[in-house]
């Protein structure tokens, strides 16, 4: 049976009925269309609101996330009273709330190697969300193996990028990145901040590219890479050329769904924190402090960070300048090393050891375990 | 002059600068001038061998380098040269 619109439909899209672009064809055609939302977070939000708005008939999510409150500064999609609920459910109900008219399917799942093909196979369309580099070649080469397009954000600090990979004939997302980065060489998201409106404009422009393809007007970023740089306010576009050796329709590179983690160097199994004998606990720290023990306390985080929350003993020398500034610290004195969770003070205690420093220890746990443990006063971030 | 556009990830390589003027005639030139000045940046840029890493796109204004003349690239005064580092941030 043909699709058609109620009238309350009618009412509800007439704004979009007057464009005749878009028109009751069109509307029928959002309406029929099925899209997959990876990830419910700062690209997902805007990505999902929108879409429910504009009236795509079936949209699904991934994500198995819930929501913490360092999400709300971005992922509008998600309120105050939703903290600690899975993204998925909180993110349906703002979506029902819009527009009851949706079907939403949930895949609260992580997107695997496994799972990918069964759940892209039952959209026309994907717009990627994710956070992280197997994520996203994943996605791309479901994409490429299933002849589905593939909606392209992504965001860092004040920058973001936009394309449409994945079309008959246009490149993929191989084709601008073939290899990943080695992991650390660029720092991630989660290191480097991003500023909370930054994914809100990627993430509708990757919607307009959405609603254009399922419309089918005007031209799409297929073949180019929109860049936008927040502090500056400019876009600019790179022209993006499909591998010379893929023929139309056909990927000489993908040939199937691999393990993504392997591909992007990062172990199946997390390394242990290299814990050594000599590691404290936040609460052996404390005593030292109330005991009055003679030691230096050494905060590594970078001086942005100190501002946010710091110990009242620590001196502050950031990471990145400890070996310039070892003058600073005698080499029979005794050394406790803390950061935020214990990873950079980690390297801090090794570096200061091949340094010659024969007193020196790690606090595990960081001053995120400071606060949980010492002095719930001191805020977490 | 060409102007070299730093992407964010690799400012801290440039004390934070997001241009930075260099001279030379092609991209291998410019970005040597780059490496020289900026010495930090260079693993970020090139591997051991000294070849630029697979996952780092260079653009004389909207062109790749690998559909021009890859690192031989003539660069013309008042061209911008872009990196373009591979960012997966989403969420």
């Amino acid at each position: 049976m043909p699709t058609t619109l109620t009238n309350e439909e009618i009412q509800r899209y007439s704004r979009h009925l007057i464009l005749p672009e878009v028109g009751m064809e069109g509307q029928i055609k959002l309406k029929d269309a099925k899209v997959l939302l990876v990830g419910t977070g700062g690209l997902g939000a805007p990505l999902a609101l929108y879409l429910a708005a504009a009236g795509v008939g079936t949209i699904g999510l991934v994500d198995f996330d819930v929501v913490d409150a360092s999400n709300l500064q971005r992922q509008v999609i998600h309120g105050t009273k939703d903290i600690d609920r899975p993204k998925i459910d909180s993110a349906a109900d703002s979506m029902l709330d819009i527009n009851p008219n949706l079907k939403i399917v949930k895949h609260e799942v992580p997107l695997t190697s496994e799972n990918a093909k069964e759940i892209v196979e039952q959209y026309d369309m994907v717009a990627d969300g994710t956070d992280n580099c197997p994520t996203r070649y994943l996605v791309n080469d479901v994409c490429v193996l299933t002849g589905k397009p593939n909606i392209y954000g992504s965001i860092f600090r004040f920058e973001g990028q936009a394309s449409v990979f994945a079309t008959e004939d246009g490149p993929c997302y191989r084709c601008l990145y073939p290899e990943p980065p080695p992991p650390g060489l660029v720092p991630s998201c989660a290191e480097g901040g991003v500023l909370g409106i930054l994914p809100g404009v990627i993430g509708l422009i990757q919607a307009t590219e959405v609603v254009k393809m399922i419309l089918g007007i005007g031209q799409t970023l297929q073949g180019r890479l929109m860049l936008y740089d927040a502090l500056n306010m400019k876009f600019r576009e790179l022209k993006l050329r499909r591998n010379p050796d893929c023929p139309s329709g056909k990927c000489s590179v993908v040939k199937e769904l691999i393990d993504y983690k392997q591909f992007c160097g990062i172990p199946d199994v997390p390394p242990a924190p290299v814990a050594s004998a000599g590691d404290l606990e936040v609460t052996e720290v404390k005593s030292m402090i109330d005991s009055g023990e003679d030691f230096i306390l050494v905060d590594v985080r970078e001086p942005h960070e100190y501002q946010i929350a710091s110990i009242s003993k620590a001196t502050l020398i950031p990471l990145g300048q400890l070996p310039m500034r070892l003058s600073e610290l005698s080499k029979d004195s005794n050394i406790v090393c803390h950061c935020k969770s214990g990873v950079r003070s980690a390297k801090a205690v090794d570096l200061l050891k091949q340094s010659g420093y024969l007193r020196v220890r790690n606090m595990k746990g960081g001053i995120l375990g400071w606060s949980d443990k010492v002095d719930p006063s001191v805020p977490k971030y | 002059m060409a102007k070299i556009l730093i992407p964010t990830p690799l400012r801290q390589f440039t004390g934070g600068a997001d241009t930075i003027e260099a001279s030379g005639a092609t991209v291998g030139e410019l970005l040597a001038a780059l490496t020289t000045n900026h010495p930090d940046i260079k693993k970020n840029l090139f591997n051991d061998e000294g070849k630029l890493r697979s996952f780092v796109n260079i653009y004389v204004n909207d062109e790749d380098i690998r559909y021009l003349s890859k690192e031989a690239t003539e660069v013309a005064a008042g061209d911008t040269v872009s990196i373009i580092p591979s960012i997966a941030g989403g969420r």
